[in-house]
């Protein structure tokens, strides 16, 4: 649905030029919630930002619902723009309208006539939960209210496709909550691509298909949460179960196993006390809900010979396990 | 020296006064509709051709657009620095060749206008840089045209500040039409000259400042209160 390949972007800036999008091939598909993560800086923003060429690349293409952004003109990329939905974390709507009035606004850019802009944006306002404020202006609205505006402008046009630069960034735990069950709503039922941009991993954790992690301009890092967590050396996957620091002082090897589905999760540690005698204790576990998937990590302690633990690991590895060591005994 | 006892003084000088701000709001009005079009116009202007403005690069060529928008510049700072009495004067040729004399109420809208626009024009700009560039960039990503974005984004969302500044400007041009009036341009300052001045009437100087005092009071209040509703002050507007 989306495609960017070898997409480069470089800013001339005071300080010299600075690479903010290196190399960058990502894949969305149609339907998927994808989250771009990193740092400030990392170039999330312009990643975004070039999928409906607000920024244009330096090289490499993009390709939305089977189009190239990079060949349009400037007319038929007006018009490819009006099926790529997009909300930003400041909201930026008209404040010398009125909640209806900025969801008009964009139905009179696509020339929609009077009265069917009136039936659209009162269907677009329900769609949102908004209908009780259409008359109010942006000022007296919260800043969860101005996001709903902001995502019923982006649906005005009927997109398939839904950017979203921070979108929650500037609300509070709720709201953000809130708005990312909205977003998620959309997906199930208008089918929407969304392409999301935060700095929260639980915004990824909550919402998201498949991630991409981004550093100085690359993209270090990606793939469907459900394969990245049984990645062992994952960063995201690092992010998605905070375990927290390793015990110090003791010299004994601690390792990681990732479950998905938890039932597989009891044999494991039963087993491994059982055939391999050895004598586990459990240091952490956190479980999450990924891609819909009850998704488990736990980290457990194994005193022992190191001959019994290699031996151990490769027989989790043998049955399908992601198990990283993340410590060894000296 | 007028008989300021005789019965018929008081009546006389209603009457020209009542005339005289006839005549001010006349020339006031239509410089102000001119003012606030041709000024608009010249502030979007100055705006968008500028760097990183949307039309910094009209036709494709950004020469062009480096050009027109200095030449813009140029001509607001001339306009703006020249003290408007002596615009007025050597305005004197352009406005008798425009309107046919240089001297009545109709030729003071001349040097009027033409002091006013670029005034005016400075405050649009002024106005329309307050305007986040996030709401143009929705408007560009919704798909907007440039004069889209123009007329539904920037002007619109300047709305307030458009207001108090045409406010200002019209209360300058309340000002500045008094001074034609030293030209014979007509209008209140011509009455003030001709009888207050140079007849020593008191009561002619009195009556057409307070007179201008409540023209400018009004002006300024109408503007308060509708930047004030843009604003959302008020009650939401009904569409
Ligand atoms: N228009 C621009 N001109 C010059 N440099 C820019 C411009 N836009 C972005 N950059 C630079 O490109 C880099 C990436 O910026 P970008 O806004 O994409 O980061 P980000 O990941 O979105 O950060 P944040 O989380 O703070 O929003 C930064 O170093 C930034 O300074
Ligand atoms: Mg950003």
């Amino acid at each position: 649905m989306i495609e960017l390949a070898g997409v480069s972007k470089t800013f001339a800036s005071r300080s010299g030029a600075v690479r903010a999008l290196d190399d960058v091939s990502l894949t969305v598909e149609r339907g998927q919630i994808y989250g771009v993560i990193g740092r400030s800086g990392a170039g999330k923003s312009t990643l975004i930002r070039t999928v409906n060429m607000l920024e244009a690349p330096d090289s490499g293409t993009i390709t939305v619902d089977g189009v190239d952004m990079t060949s349009l003109g400037e007319e038929e990329l007006r018009v490819a723009r009006q099926r790529i939905g997009m909300v930003f974390q400041h909201f930026n709507l008209l404040n010398s309208r009125t909640v209806r009035g900025n969801v008009e606004f964009a139905l009179e850019v696509y020339g929609v006539a009077k009265a069917e802009r009136a039936r659209r944006s009162a269907e677009i306002l329900e769609l949102v939960g908004l209908t009780e404020k259409a008359d109010a202006r942006i000022a007296e609205l919260s800043g969860g209210q101005k996001q709903r505006v902001g995502i019923a402008r982006a649906l005005a046009g009927n997109p398939s496709v839904l950017l979203s630069d921070e979108a929650t960034s500037a609300l509070d735990p709720d709201t953000t909550e809130e708005i990312l069950g909205l977003l998620r709503s959309l997906r199930d039922e208008l089918g929407l691509t969304i392409l999301l941009i935060t700095h929260e991993m639980d915004v990824v954790k909550s919402l998201c298909d498949a991630a991409a992690l981004m550093r100085d301009g690359r993209v270090v890092e990606h793939g469907l949460l459900t394969d990245l967590v049984m990645r062992p050396e994952s960063e995201l996957s690092d992010g998605l179960f905070p375990l927290g620091e390793l015990p110090e002082g003791r010299d004994t090897t601690v390792i990681e196993i990732t479950f998905v589905g938890l039932a597989s999760q009891e044999p494991v540690i039963t087993r491994l006390a059982r055939t391999h005698e050895l004598d586990v204790s459990l240091l952490g576990a956190a479980i999450e809900t990924l891609g819909g998937k009850q998704t488990g990590r736990t980290r457990l302690e194994l005193p022992g010979s190191p001959a019994a633990i290699t031996a151990a690991v490769e027989d989790l590895r043998a049955q399908g396990l992601s198990v990283r060591v993340v410590r060894e005994a000296s | 020296m007028i008989d300021e006892t005789d019965p018929e003084f008081w009546p006389t000088l209603w009457a020209n006064v009542g005339e005289a701000t006839l005549e001010t709001l006349y020339q006031v009005s239509v410089t102000m509709l001119l003012t606030a079009l041709i000024g608009l116009a010249v502030g979007v202007l100055l705006v968008v051709t500028d760097r990183g403005g949307m039309l910094e690069a009209p036709f494709g060529s950004r020469a062009f657009g480096r050009g027109l928008n200095w030449v813009l510049q140029v001509v607001v700072n001339l306009g703006r620095s020249i003290p408007f009495i002596i615009l007025m004067i050597a305005l004197i040729p352009f406005t008798r060749w425009i309107v046919g004399t240089a001297f009545s109420v109709t030729a003071a809208i001349v040097p009027l206008a033409i002091a006013a626009i670029p005034f005016f024009a400075r405050i649009v700009e002024i106005a329309l840089r307050e305007v986040p560039a996030g709401l143009m960039e929705a408007g560009s990503s919704i798909g907007a045209t440039k004069w889209q974005l123009v007329s539904k984004v920037l002007i619109p969302e300047a709305g307030p500040a458009l207001v108090l500044g045409l406010t200002t400007t019209a209360v300058s041009v309340v000002n500045f039409s008094a001074i034609v009036g030293v030209i014979g341009g007509g209008g209140l300052g011509d009455l003030a000259i001709r009888y207050g001045h140079q007849r020593y009437s008191t009561p002619y100087i009195i009556v057409v400042v307070v007179v201008l005092v409540v023209i400018v009071t009004l002006i300024q209040a109408a503007g308060n209160r509708m930047a004030m509703r843009m604003r959302g002050g008020g009650p939401a507007r009904t569409r």
